[in-house]
């Protein structure tokens, strides 16, 4: 399947090579590189490169191109979500995952490889198994290493791949045992000039941290299940009892994890928590353009909204803007056109506003559309779709666990058009 | 760290040396460059030598993290080969782990050396512990050294009966790598794939399929025996080999089973088609009657085990399953795929990317299933181009009458995006529609013009192109706009779109007379410095309008056939000559030139503006193959369904008995492996816990679809179907049929205890049983009763519709014939509407299905099989019922989302033997529930629906029905109206709301002087509303 793998950063410079084959060689990684400059921007690239004897497939994140070489019929999904999975492997290890700390830690990012695949085919990508395989490093592990001359490699072999509970190791102890859930909630939206929304829909996810002695069994349920439309799992939970009760049931994986992501049914109506008054307009006659952006809370459920930040591409013809903020920070770069303004609290009482004027290339002719206005703004201690935990179960154990459940919404993709 | 640390020092050591090397030239020019280079080289790895031959761990350690650091780079370290290769025995774990990924690095180019090792390995193969024998295995097969084939076939074949599955797994990916190094090995490695294949493990399962795939992918024989088992360990197989599992599967059942579809098969289905449904469904049903259809269980087996991974966080999991479903399922059962792949779309870029690609392409097939998304697909400025056109193209597939003015509406925005490359695709787009759509064909035209005065030349170019194709699919009365698009030829430089004009203008050239000839006099003088395309259609334009027009276009025509005569291209040159000949009367011109005309200005058939995913479908979803359009290197074909199935008994294992084959093997699989199926046993343990529980609810749905699914599988393969009607009730059988599976499974002291309870409750609930189905026969008031009741259950549900929504003041008796007692064989069936809101879904029609047997035999199994139904449509069936005797009766309900629309709903009506098509269309009176609101609010409501909205005629009415009771009466009969209290005694008011959207219904009669009668409906269904309207008149004019 996969034959090689080759990290290029964003300067075009290979900086890691791994082959569970033969030896692919990188000038393969020309073919890439044509498609990358056919392409302009990192994003336009496609994950998908056919050359003569290979394919190339590549998942760009953190600014680092992950190309995989495969020679045969695949399915692409397959290595696009396994290239996916290694990047994810590796924050997981390392906290963040660039360039700098791959080349630093190139010794265990080669051994979590090969640990990740057998000749091409996953072998272990449980983050649980491989942690027991291969120790991530932490500062105090490598100043014990300098110090006694261990290792990194996890002396006792694992048993996690052997069980009947592939994703969590064996032997979890710890003197405070607590769950926390966290119930985050995107809402997509898209805004028409006039206000009135598009499309809008909730995405949610639960992220789990859960550090419980042994092996427990837990169950979680809702109190209005028959929001969520649609779901995925993790593979630890019980898809037969949700099929039937509605509940979550699972032997959760030790550490962090994305227990369930759910998509709220369509036909409930979303409550958008802010709204945008715009007012952009350019003239044909004048090099200036008159720019004013407010924004403000709408249906909050009584919750400040927070972290505001709006960004928007402004056309190629503006030149340079000259705003004045009620609150917070802007910027505007003139090369990339790209106006951001970090918003922070909205205060009802007092709402930000961002105006100014805009000057525009002389003589040239005004844009045909007004930029659109991406916003992101959280609030805290609110599911907006009004999902809500009922209670958490732990069966299988006897301690009294310490348990949380924590809800917060986020603007996932919001777009207001002008 | 030390690690880091000293990959840091490597590294500027390296520089610095590569310095010294630059710099020895200049400074010492007597030392040759080359002989630096390898002295330099020679002492950086002397180190590492040292200190991989010191006798301390540490420093060995530190070199083979070096050395390793070298290889990530691609840096050349086999020199050390030697150095390294003792060591490979070390104590220290760490070292060993770095030796081994330097051997199976550099192993291939240094073959000998690479024998020094073996040995280490060999005697690791007999290590106690699994976990060393298998890393052994892993190492020992993967350094790719020819001479030790013989080794690797040995260990293969020890390893693949190790007890231990973790190291049959290793062993398994190693059959791949013995293949790929010596495919001579085929006919072994076979045999020890056909062993593992019969391996009852999860964590071999994924494995060895992918060795099947790599190794013998056409040995399909192999599969046979071990495919019942692969479908029911699916679930807890780890999600890459579940990947590898359904991608296998998928292509063993096209080989294996008939065509779930319509006869004409899926490649004669085209959108046009889609239009016509039922049509198709006519052809389609009397094909059916010839030849039934009944899906192999195995099959079955296979649809169903794959259903719950469409939840599986891994996408390429879910788009295995989708791409499943799209070749193996029921068209009706295709659909659920759609939401799982939708929600893919909000996952990464790459993975969007895929996944619309797929979607793509069965938007073009199959419409329905991404309606209800459209909005999903919507572009935000964010997105990157590649995601933006796929999206644009599947809106562009999905664009029908009912949703095309939203599309329009959201298209103008994206013409005017920045992304003026996603601005043309849109332009395409909106051509596209405007020529599979004829109602918008003109607005879109229009829409297009307007975009002809665009500032940015690409739109305009775009614009001109597809305004070019839809002209010509309709040529008439649009001189406007090509003499609009003559003018634009000053200012528009794209070659393609001034080639489009200059066609547009000679093509219709009759159309502007006065326009063409002086469009030629321009283009004749710019003639040299046009491109290609552009001088190609000049001479195209000249000779149709010397053709048409010679009085005027002589002199230009031959002056542009002159300058041809010389260009510089072969084409143009070509192209001259030949206009030349064929339109320039001369002695040696021949019979053709006669027909010039005809040859030039023949009626050309329009393009079609179509998709370009069109042909993708030959592709199988989901494969590298299908994102790329061509075939890539090892993809395998999916078979055509054969005509007639192969022989089904060759999945049978033969040591299990016929009979009782299901339970035997459940039973078994649990005793051989108590630990490995974590999810099989909960399930077992669950529906155990649910026999207890479940005696009283069996209401809520999930479980009895669960109930009934599970009950027709365990019928069809024959297991203990006889045994199982004798112990079973009617009302209970799902829930039944769940203990019966469950005493199988436990202890047989158990299972006696069971049956009896069972069949005490049998006698209990059929002889209740017995009782209602003869009232229901007698009398149909009963039934609304039990109608109210569930009624109520709903409305627990459903608190804001049931408040709106009043009973029905009228429940006609009238019943329609489902199937006759003679082409029934005996069974009859009858249904009739109930008028009540459905308890299976608020969108849903209630309807009661009545089943009589006429037989003088019992009549087993009796149930829906496979649904017909149009897009959108759905069905909620009545459970199975187990036997009916003879002249007895039964009555069921079902509820049916007919969306609506007065379309039927085929299905076939099953019992043990036969099949029989059915079809229910509803009249449109049923499709409504009753409303009851005031008068002025009814008015309020009217006052909203008027324009478009309204419909109305005149009408006689009969005498005997202008009294008001008789009035009411009559119009509530024909249709599921509510009455609302009118206070003028001339005018009658109805208000209802239509059962699937809910969009309301108000029906007004307004009785006028001379017997006549004004008749108005206001819906925003104006389809249903019109059809209303026809179906009261006669109504109310006949007596």
């Amino acid at each position: 399947m996969i034959h090689s793998l080759f990290l290029i950063n964003s300067s075009g410079d290979i900086f890691l090579e791994k082959h569970w084959k033969s030896v692919v060689s990188r000038s393969v990684c020309d073919y890439f590189f044509e498609a990358q400059e056919r392409a302009t921007e990192a994003e336009n690239v496609p994950p998908v490169i056919p050359t003569p004897h290979h394919y190339l497939l590549n998942v760009y994140r953190h600014k680092i191109f992950f190309v995989a070489v495969i020679q045969t019929e695949v399915p692409p999904l397959f290595v696009i979500e396994f290239l996916h999975r290694v990047v994810d492997t590796f924050q997981d290890y390392f906290g963040v995952c660039s360039e700098v700390v791959i080349k630093d830690n190139v010794v265990v990012v080669y051994e979590v490889l090969e640990e990740m695949l057998d000749n091409g085919f996953p072998l272990a990508t449980e983050s649980n198994i491989l942690k027991e395989l291969i120790k991530p490093p932490t500062i105090l592990r490598t100043v014990v290493n300098t110090i006694t001359g261990s290792t990194n490699v996890g002396d006792q072999l694992p048993t996690g791949q052997l069980s009947v509970v592939p994703w969590r190791r064996t032997g979890v102890k710890y003197t405070n045992n607590e769950a926390y859930f966290d119930v985050i909630e995107e809402i997509d939206a898209i805004i028409d000039k006039s206000g009135s929304t598009i499309t809008a829909e909730i995405q949610g996810v639960i992220d789990a941290c859960v550090k419980l002695t042994g092996m427990p069994d837990l169950t979680l349920s809702f109190m209005n299940p028959r929001l969520l439309d649609d779901v995925s799992f993790h593979p630890c939970v019980r898809f037969k009892r949700w099929e039937s009760e509605r509940i979550l049931s699972f032997i959760p994986p030790d550490g962090n994890f994305r227990l369930l992501s759910y998509h709220v049914s369509a036909q409930n109506l979303v409550a958008i928590p802010v709204y945008v008054k715009h007012n952009i307009s350019f003239r044909d006659s004048s090099s200036l353009g008159r720019f004013e952006i407010t924004v403000g809370p709408k249906q909050t459920m009584g919750k400040t909204v927070e972290g505001v930040m709006v960004t928007s591409q402004m056309p190629k013809g503006v030149l340079n803007m000259s705003l004045t903020p009620s609150q917070g920070m802007h910027t505007f770069d003139p090369v990339t056109k790209l106006l951001s303004w970090d918003v922070g609290k909205i205060n009802p009482q007092k709402l930000p506003s961002l105006k100014g004027t805009m000057s525009l290339q002389a003589g040239t002719s005004k844009p045909d559309e007004n930029p659109t206005i991406n916003l992101q703004f959280k609030i805290q201690q609110l599911a907006i779709s009004g999902l809500k935990v009922n209670r958490l179960d732990m069966y299988g154990e006897k301690y009294k666990p310490f348990k949380g459940i924590k809800y917060m919404t986020k603007a996932g993709k919001f777009q207001v058009r002008t | 760290m030390s690690a880091s640390s000293l990959g840091y020092n490597e590294q500027g050591g390296e520089a610095a040396t590569e310095q010294g090397q630059e710099a020895t030239p200049t400074t010492a020019p007597s030392v040759p460059a080359a002989f630096g280079l390898f002295s330099s080289d020679t002492k950086k790895n002397e180190d590492l030598k040292q200190m991989l031959e010191s006798n301390k761990d540490s420093a060995k350690l530190d070199a083979m993290k070096r050395i390793v650091g070298m290889i990530a780079k691609g840096k050349n370290a086999s020199e050390l080969f030697p150095a390294v290769v003792k060591n490979v025995a070390s104590k220290n774990i760490e070292i060993k782990k770095l030796v081994y990924v330097y051997l199976m690095r550099y192993a291939e180019e240094q073959q000998d050396l690479a024998l020094l090792s073996i040995s280490t390995f060999q005697r690791a193969l007999k290590d106690p512990n699994q976990l060393i024998r298998a890393s052994a295995l892993r190492v020992l097969s993967s350094i790719r050294v020819p001479i030790i084939v013989p080794i690797m076939m040995l260990a293969i074949k020890e390893a693949s009966a190790d007890l231990s599955p973790y190291v049959r797994k290793n062993a398994a990916h190693a059959i791949q790598k013995l293949y790929s190094l010596d495919p001579e090995q085929k006919e072994m490695l076979i045999e020890v794939i056909e062993k593992l294949l019969k391996d009852k493990s999860t964590l071999v399962a994924g494995s060895v399929v992918m060795a099947f795939e790599e190794v013998c992918p056409d040995r399909i024989d192999l599969i046979h025996k071990n495919y019942r088992k692969l479908c029911n360990l699916l679930v807890d197989v780890e999600e890459w080999g579940q990947v590898v599992i359904i991608h296998m599967l998928t292509r063993y059942a096209r080989t294996q089973f008939v065509s779930p579809w319509k006869e004409d098969g899926v490649l004669e289905e085209d959108n046009e088609k889609d239009f016509y449904e039922s049509d198709e469904e006519q052809k389609e049903k009397d094909q059916k009657v010839k030849k039934p259809y009944a899906m192999d269980p195995d099959h079955r087996l296979l649809i169903r085990n794959t259903k719950p991974l469409l939840q599986s966080r891994n996408a390429a999991v879910v788009m295995a399953v989708a791409q499943l479903y799209w070749h193996l399922a029921p068209k009706s059962e295709a659909g659920i795929v759609s939401k799982s792949l939708v929600r893919l779309l909000r996952s990464n870029r790459e993975v969007q990317y895929i996944v619309l690609q797929n979607i793509a392409t069965m938007s073009i097939q199959r419409k329905g299933m991404f309606e209800p998304y459209l909005k999903s697909f919507y572009v935000r400025s964010t997105d990157p181009t590649m995601i933006k056109t796929s999206k644009l193209e599947i809106l562009t597939n999905l664009a029908n009458e009912a949703n095309i003015s939203t599309l329009l509406r959201e298209f103008q925005t994206y013409v005017k995006s920045q992304d003026k490359q996603f601005a043309a695709a849109t332009i395409q787009a909106i051509g596209r529609c405007a020529t599979n759509i004829s109602e918008v064909t003109d607005t879109c035209l229009n829409g297009l013009v307007c975009l002809l005065s665009n500032r940015d030349e690409i739109v305009v170019a775009e614009s001109v192109v597809v305004i070019k194709k839809l002209l010509q699919t309709q040529p008439a009365h649009h001189g406007e706009i090509i003499k609009h698009m003559a003018k634009l030829l000053d200012t528009i430089t794209v070659p393609v779109a001034r080639a489009s004009i200059l066609w547009l203008i000679g093509e219709y050239c009759e159309r502007v007379p006065k326009i063409a000839p002086d469009v030629l006099r321009k283009m004749a003088k710019s003639f040299t410095n046009e491109d290609d395309l552009v001088k190609l259609q000049i001479l195209n334009l000249g000779a149709k309008l010397y053709l048409t027009n010679s009085k005027q276009t002589k002199l230009l025509t031959q002056y542009i056939l002159n300058l041809g005569k010389y260009d510089q291209s072969y084409d143009i040159r070509d192209r001259t000559r030949f206009i030349r000949q064929l339109i320039v009367p001369n002695e040696k011109s021949g019979a053709l030139s006669k027909y010039a005309k005809k040859i030039f200005l023949a009626q050309k058939p329009a393009p079609l503006l179509e998709s370009p995913f069109k042909d993708r479908d030959r592709f199988q979803l989901g494969t590298l193959s299908h994102t790329l359009n061509t075939k890539a290197i090892g993809y395998l074909e999916l078979s055509n369904w054969p005509e007639v199935a192969p022989d089904p008994s060759v999945r049978n294992v033969e040591v299990i008995e016929l009979g009782k084959e299901w339970s035997v093997a459940l039973g078994k699989a649990k005793k051989e492996k108590p630990t490995e199926k974590f999810y099989s046993d909960s399930e077992e343990e669950e529906s155990a816990s649910t026999t207890d529980t479940e005696s009283e609810s069996t209401s809520e749905s999930e479980k009895e679809k669960n109930g009934k699914e599970e009950g027709s599988s365990m019928e069809n393969s024959e297991s203990s179907s006889e045994e199982l009607s004798d112990s079973e009730s009617e009302s209970k059988e799902g829930s039944a049929k769940k203990k019966f599976k469950t005493t199988e499974e436990s202890d047989s002291d158990d299972t006696e205890k069971k049956t009896k309870m069972i069949s005490k409750k049998r006698e209990s609930s059929g002889s209740s049983d017995s009782e209602s189905s003869s009232t229901e026969e007698s009398s149909s008031d009963s039934e609304s009763e039990s109608d109210s009741e569930s009624d109520a259950e709903s409305r627990k549900h459903k608190n804001a519709i049931a408040s709106k929504v009043s009973s029905p003041i009228f429940v006609p008796m009238k019943t329609h014939e489902l199937l006759h007692r003679m082409s029934g064989k005996g069974l009859a069936a009858h249904y009739h509407f109930s008028r009540q809101p459905c308890i299976y879904g608020n969108q849903m029609v209630s309807v009661q299905v009545t089943l009589t047997n006429t037989t003088d035999q019992k009549l087993e199994n009796i149930h829906v099989g496979e649904r017909k139904l149009p897009a959108g449509m759905k069905m909620h069936v009545f459970n199975p019922i187990e036997f009916l005797e003879p002249e007895e009766s039964i009555t069921v309900s079902m509820g049916i989302d007919f969306c609506d629309s007065t379309q039927t709903a085929s299905f076939q009506l099953c019992t043990k033997e036969d099949h029989f098509n059915v079809n229910i269309q509803p009249p449109v009176g049923e499709l409504l529930l009753p409303v009851t609101m005031s008068e002025k609010d009814f008015k309020t409501e009217q006052g909203m629906l008027t324009g478009m909205n309204e419909t109305s005629t005149t009408i006689t009415v009969a005498p005997q029905n202008s009294t008001r009771l008789v009035l009411l009466e009559k119009v509530v009969k024909a249709a599921n109206l509510g009455v609302v209290p009118s206070g003028q005694d001339n005018i009658h008011r109805f208000s209802a709301k239509t059962v699937h959207s809910g969009s309301l219904m108000l029906v007004t009669v307004e009785l006028k002087e001379g017997s006549t009668a004004q008749l108005i409906i206001n819906t925003e269904k104006t389809v249903i509303g019109s059809i209303l309207l026809r179906e009261l008149k006669p109504v109310l004019s006949q007596g």
